[in-house]
């Protein structure tokens, strides 16, 4: 399992796609919270959280479009998948791999807040809430775009069903402030990837939210590991 | 060593094995032959786990691959059709990932030193595997099922796309590597077959036709031998004269000429040796032989000689 993500994380270096990631991902964080913040004159980081969320939309697929999608082009999963190696290490390893690159983003990332504490006083309790939701929602969204890549040959593909998938879940998360009918908004409240991120952005560690964000992650890995499962099988 | 048992696959309606069997002993190098489409990929895909199977087992050396996986790969090495490789990698840096990968606990350098110099590929092994030809993928490959010194190896037509003076090292090294491994290997080249494996396999749409020992297969078949003259003379004529000769149960033209020779196949009874026969026959009519050679029966032979005698037998079924 070590050796994939090994060279998993190797691969994002050795070819642009870490590098673009990084870039896009700092550049939008970057633009993002100059405007929200510094140029509103405000410490009120959670309107900067709640756009870079929409902009993961776009940043997570460059991340996980190629996980599988390009093993199954190059027929190099026939190498992973004849070696003695679970199903379950290898789709862990290429998501840890996935999630390692995306933490360290978010970590250079945070040094904006160092620029927040310098020159104002922002409530370091919401930082941080926000930050942890955010990780939690990127996780989500990793398995997702893993799981969709598992399932084509064409990364394009897999990037473009990863923005559908979750734009998709967007225009869910918005539908829940048109709708009249109670019971409904209450489902859609609580199925709503986005909507069980406000505790976090007022600084509440909520944790019936992680473990849904931690559950529904495990889902989509279980789900692409049945993906090739079913491929034996099929 | 590997036992292989009434596998049965299909992909959706298509049957691409249907009831395929057959066994490999200790270090034995078993070819697997057939045309395009036969089912060779598919059985091999089968047999590494990396396919599963409608129905039937896989055992690799007693381990069930799919009961016990993990014990049965180990002891697998797969060069599957297109070498599994990673572009953006060095050769090295390639191999140690395979080396990581198997879990292997040799000493690492001096083993892929080793695996290196018996593919001839330790000249490249700094450079970045996307540059390389041909040839170097494909013995790289090698080199990657090689890794961990499996009991088994599982080779997907090794020798596709090599020039001839590689196809010939590849072969060699496969012939090496059969004193300490068993191997399979799928072709569609017969000669390769013959060349390299101690027994055969012959699949045609999903079925076996055949399992038998490489030499013993060649014999059964060459129950009539047969010879090829070349003679300066009117056709039809030494036609007549060559089907008159003792113990000749066919003539007839191959349809090649040279300057003003013909060239003619001649089938005599079994066991009987007619070319002395020939040439006197040749020499009354006052036709010089140029040319006269006795011709062995190829796989090739064997094989169409097989799929048509399935065939027949198919359709007698049919009716």
């Amino acid at each position: 399992m070590f050796a994939i993500y090994k060279r998993e994380m190797r691969a994002y270096f050795t070819t642009p796609a870490g590098y673009i990631f990084m870039a896009i991902f700092l550049c939008a964080a970057g633009f993002i919270f100059s405007l929200t913040t510094l140029q509103e004159q405000s410490t009120d980081v959670s309107l900067y959280f709640q756009i870079l969320m929409i902009a993961y939309i776009v940043l997570i697929p460059l991340l996980t479009m190629r996980s599988f999608a390009e093993e199954k082009r190059n027929k190099t999963e026939q190498l992973l998948l004849t070696a003695p190696v679970s199903l379950w290490s290898l789709v862990l390893a290429k998501f840890l791999a996935a999630f390692t690159l995306f933490l360290g983003t978010v970590a250079i990332s945070s040094l904006f807040f160092v620029t927040l504490g310098l020159y104002g006083d922002p409530n370091w309790g919401r930082v941080l809430g926000c930050t942890v939701g955010m990780l939690l929602i990127g996780i989500c969204f990793i398995a997702i775009g893993m799981f969709l890549s598992s399932l084509t040959e064409n990364q394009f593909t897999a990037a473009i069903t990863t923005i559908g998938a979750l734009c998709g879940l967007v225009v869910l998360a918005m539908l829940n402030g048109i709708l009249d009918n109670y019971v409904l908004r209450l489902i859609l409240d609580w199925v709503s990837i986005y909507s069980r991120y406000t505790n976090f952005t007022m600084g509440i560690f909520d944790f019936s939210s992680a473990v849904y964000y931690l559950s529904m992650c495990g889902v989509f890995l279980f789900l692409t590991v049945r993906v090739y499962e079913k491929r034996r099988f099929a | 060593m590997i036992e292989v048992e009434h596998l049965v696959k299909s992909y959706g309606t298509n049957l691409a094995l249907d009831d395929v069997s057959f066994s490999v002993g200790q270090r034995e190098i078993l070819g697997l032959l057939g045309p395009n489409g036969a089912g060779k990929s598919t059985a091999m895909n089968i047999m590494t786990g990396y396919l599963s199977a409608n129905a039937g087992t896989v055992r690799i050396g007693g381990k069930d691959i799919l009961e016990e996986p993990g014990e049965a790969k180990k002891r697998i090495g797969f060069l599957p059709e297109t070498p599994p490789l990673y572009g953006d990698m060095r050769v090295e840096e390639y191999l140690r990932f395979v080396y990581d990968l198997k879990q292997c606990t040799y000493n690492r350098d001096a083993h892929i030193d080793e695996v290196c110099r018996v593919t001839r590929i330790a000249d490249a092994r700094r450079r970045i595997i996307k540059n390389l030809s041909t040839g170097y993928r494909q013995r790289l490959g090698i080199a990657q099922a090689l890794i961990g010194n499996p009991e088994v190896l599982v080779l997907d037509e090794p020798t596709v796309g090599l020039d001839p003076k590689q196809i010939i090292e590849v072969r060699n090294l496969i012939r090496t590597l059969g004193r300490e491994h068993t191997v399979i290997l799928s072709s569609h080249i017969l000669s390769e077959v013959q060349a390299v494996c101690d027994r055969v396999v012959i699949l045609d749409g999903g079925r076996v036709l055949c399992d038998e020992k490489t030499d013993s297969i060649s014999r059964t078949i060459q129950q009539n031998s047969r010879i090829r003259v070349s003679v300066c003379g009117p056709g039809k004529e030494v036609l007549e004269a060559l089907r008159a000769v003792p113990d000749v149960l066919s003539a007839m033209a191959t349809g090649e000429r040279e300057k003003d020779s013909f060239s003619y196949f001649v089938e005599s009874a079994p066991g009987a040796d007619v070319r002395k026969g020939v040439f006197f026959a040749m020499a009354q009519g006052g036709w010089p032989v140029v040319g006269m050679e006795q011709e062995g029966y190829s796989l090739e032979d064997v094989f169409l000689k097989l799929t048509e005698a399935a065939d027949t037998a198919g359709k007698k079924r049919k009716k």
